[in-house]
């Protein structure tokens, strides 16, 4: 036998260089399964970033983070009518997918709605209150319930519950600040 | 990336492969038409259309109602926040409007404005005035700023005194008074240098006191003679020093003086304020020297009136809300080559939609524009990444790209590539072989932008409040089903404590009690 492999220098260095690589390895492993975690648990908040978190469940999911979940699942990104065609530029842009226009079995594109309940015909049986998903209505048992404007998403989630049919969606005034300055395509001509 | 470093061959000298200086464009001046007479006082039109937005920030609240006698300097309007400013009237008169709506821009936003109708007999309020404006504390100095309603009129009209307070706050070290005015047909500022240097460097040293500032630097451009001589008598024994720079367009733009005067550079969406310099327009200046010296507010500021149509292009002493109309009749309109008019220089001027609208406070220039000079749009051709924008770019943005995200709407990548820091200075698309209208594009894309982060901001929010609405209910639930289970618990022990047996046992133990007592009082 080859004296240098009796050597048993060389037999110590051999085991410690087997236990560094199992060492190593067993770390990549450790880091591995950590970083495929926190990438689904951030590719999931990602999506749900970009939705717009009315949690009206019109994508025919219970609200935003379960259709973000479905995206991350491969379900189509076109399905959010209140995000509009905007939602979907930003998820092709994120998922790098086709951007599709938005799927008419899931709503129009339609300007931004704001629910108001008419106050003299309220019951005050506080169903439409134990359905807004963000806590926009106020009120309390047979008194009247009103809608926290600001607050309010514009699912329409309250306007099923309702026994009285007293809550319309109505459209939000774009304060004129936002109104945009004409595009290269439309220059007014001076 | 497109920067190509081919281009920039020659970095030491700064100068692109066609010979001309990087990040700079030199058009036609167009000044000297403007320059030929004095500043001329302006006869007051009938009536003034003061907008409650001059300014930078929220908009001033009336504090006058219709059918009121105002005097000259009275305060009509005050301000609503921090961000706001104090609006008084030019001149004395009626008001005969608080809340009518003008449209200024063509983004359409109405703006409430008063309307105020002139009596002709200019009838002033009291104001007091200071001597010694050297001897006044800074916080003073900077109040009396504030009242006069000072805002930056170089054209963004941020207000005076809240931005020297915030360089108070960042510890600033340098004023620079900015008359690099490099944009064309723009002559008030050096108009106002010729005429009146001595204002501007009292004005000067008034802001360098406010602001704590060790020192002050005026910045012209070297093309500017008459001012320059001008301001070199005026400026011994005083602690604002000349500083003279090459003029080049956009020369005058915050971030480029900042850098000519100093060769310090402004961090990427960063502020002069962030390396310790506060700049302030000339014009500005002068009106802070009225505010504190005189007392008086700021209402009227120097505005020039140029293009080719005007027989008499000139600068005028304007009372603010005069209409832009009253001031092309005084010069003489060429009605049959008049093609429009500009607000602001022939760069980054907005056009008018109505002669009528008033002068602001921010108003430095009106240009009538004729064929010659302002020859209609060509056709747009495509793109053909000659790379001329991006030598031309003061901001040192790839303009090109920027068209490409911008036709895409790709919004991440246009924040990538610092749209943001885009100045919106003109030069790219003045450069442009191919005439495409790459600021309209950067405008919009910025529109888009700004829209596209309140939407994200709006929807993080109503994320937070359903989570809370998600926690809320299960801690309700939770509650609900402890309750129910401590309150059955409870009936128990109710039960158990008033059990038949122990009801005995007490009221036997009551009777023996009783009658204990009514032995013992029978033996007493």
């Amino acid at each position: 036998m080859n004296p240098f492999i009796e050597n048993p220098i060389f037999l110590y260095a051999t085991g410690l260089l087997v236990a560094l690589l199992l060492l190593l390895g067993f770390l990549r492993f450790i880091s591995l399964l950590r970083t495929q975690r926190t990438y689904q648990h951030s590719i999931v908040d990602l999506i749900n970033a970009e939705l717009p978190q009315t949690q009206c469940g019109h994508c025919s999911y219970a609200g935003c983070l379960p259709y973000a979940r479905a995206i991350a699942q491969g379900e189509a990104i076109n399905k959010c009518a209140p995000g509009g065609t905007q939602t979907i530029r930003r998820l092709s842009w994120l998922l790098n997918e086709q951007r599709e226009p938005l799927d008419p079995a899931h709503g129009s594109l339609s300007p931004a709605t704001v629910a108001v309940i008419r106050e003299e015909e309220c019951i005050g049986c506080t169903k439409c209150i134990q359905a807004c998903p963000v806590d926009a209505i106020s009120g309390a048992t047979k008194l009247m319930h009103t809608v926290i404007a600001a607050e309010c998403t514009g699912c329409d989630l309250c306007v099923d519950p309702c026994p009285v049919d007293c809550i319309d969606m109505i459209e939000v005034q774009q304060p004129p600040r936002q109104w945009p300055s004409p595009g290269p395509n439309e220059l007014v001509p001076c | 990336m497109a920067i190509s470093w081919a281009k920039r061959a020659c970095p030491v000298l700064g100068f692109g492969k066609r010979g001309v200086k990087l990040g700079a464009i030199k058009p036609p001046p167009h000044k000297l038409e403007s320059l030929r007479s004095r500043i001329m006082p302006t006869p007051l039109p009938e009536r003034l259309v003061l907008s409650l937005q001059q300014h930078q920030g929220d908009a001033s609240i009336p504090c006058v109602e219709v059918g009121d006698k105002v005097l000259k300097f009275q305060a009509i309007a005050e301000a609503n926040s921090e961000s706001s400013l104090n609006l008084h009237a030019p001149t004395s008169g009626t008001i005969l409007s608080v809340d009518q709506s003008l449209v200024f821009s063509d983004s359409m936003t109405p703006e409430a404005c008063i309307v105020l109708e002139c009596d002709g007999a200019d009838n002033a309020l009291k104001v007091s005035t200071t001597r010694d404006y050297r001897a006044l504390e800074h916080e003073h100095l900077l109040q009396r700023i504030e009242e006069a309603g000072v805002c930056g009129m170089g054209g963004a009209g941020y207000p005076t005194a809240l931005k020297l307070r915030h360089g108070i706050s960042k510890n600033i070290d340098l004023l620079l008074i900015n008359a690099a005015e490099c944009e064309p047909y723009i002559s008030c500022d050096e108009a106002l240098l010729r005429e009146r240097a001595k204002e501007v460097i009292q004005g000067a040293e008034i802001i360098q006191a406010a602001c704590l500032a060790n020192s002050c630097q005026l910045v012209i451009e070297s093309n500017m003679n008459e001012a320059i001589d001008a301001l070199r008598s005026e400026i011994t024994g005083s602690s604002v020093q000349l500083k003279i720079v090459a003029p080049s367009y956009p020369a005058g733009d915050e971030r480029q003086i900042v850098f000519a005067a100093t060769g310090r550079e402004t961090p990427s969406s960063g502020l002069p304020i962030d390396i310790g310099v506060v700049v302030v327009n000339a014009g500005t200046a002068a009106a802070c020297l009225h505010a504190v010296s005189k007392g008086q507010p700021c209402i009227s500021r120097v505005v020039t009136l140029a293009g080719s149509p005007l027989r008499t292009p000139k600068n005028f002493d304007v009372p603010i809300g005069t209409p832009i109309s009253h001031l092309q009749t005084l010069c003489g309109m060429d009605e049959q080559s008049h093609q429009g008019t500009l607000a602001g220089g022939s760069l980054m001027g907005q056009p008018v939609l109505n002669l009528d609208l008033p002068i602001k406070k921010t108003s430095n220039c009106v240009v009538a524009m004729s064929a010659q000079e302002f020859p209609a749009q060509e056709p747009v051709l495509p793109c053909i990444r000659c790379g001329y924008c991006a030598d031309a770019c003061p901001a040192h943005l790839l303009p090109q790209q920027l068209l490409v995200f911008s036709k895409q709407q790709a919004v991440e990548a246009l924040e990538d590539h610092g749209l943001f820091d885009c100045i919106e200075c003109g030069a790219c698309a003045y450069v442009c072989p191919s005439k495409i209208p790459l600021l309209q594009y950067y405008r919009s894309s910025k529109e888009l932008m700004l829209l596209e982060a309140g939407v994200t901001a709006r929807s993080s929010h109503w994320q937070q409040r359903f989570q809370y609405f998600q926690y809320r209910r299960k801690r309700v639930n939770q509650q609900r089903a402890e309750g129910k289970q401590s309150a059955s618990d409870n009936s128990q022990q109710v039960e158990q404590e008033f059990s038949r047996d122990k009801a005995r046992e007490e009221i036997a133990a009551a009777v023996a009690r009783v009658k204990s007592k009514k032995s013992k009082n029978q033996a007493s």
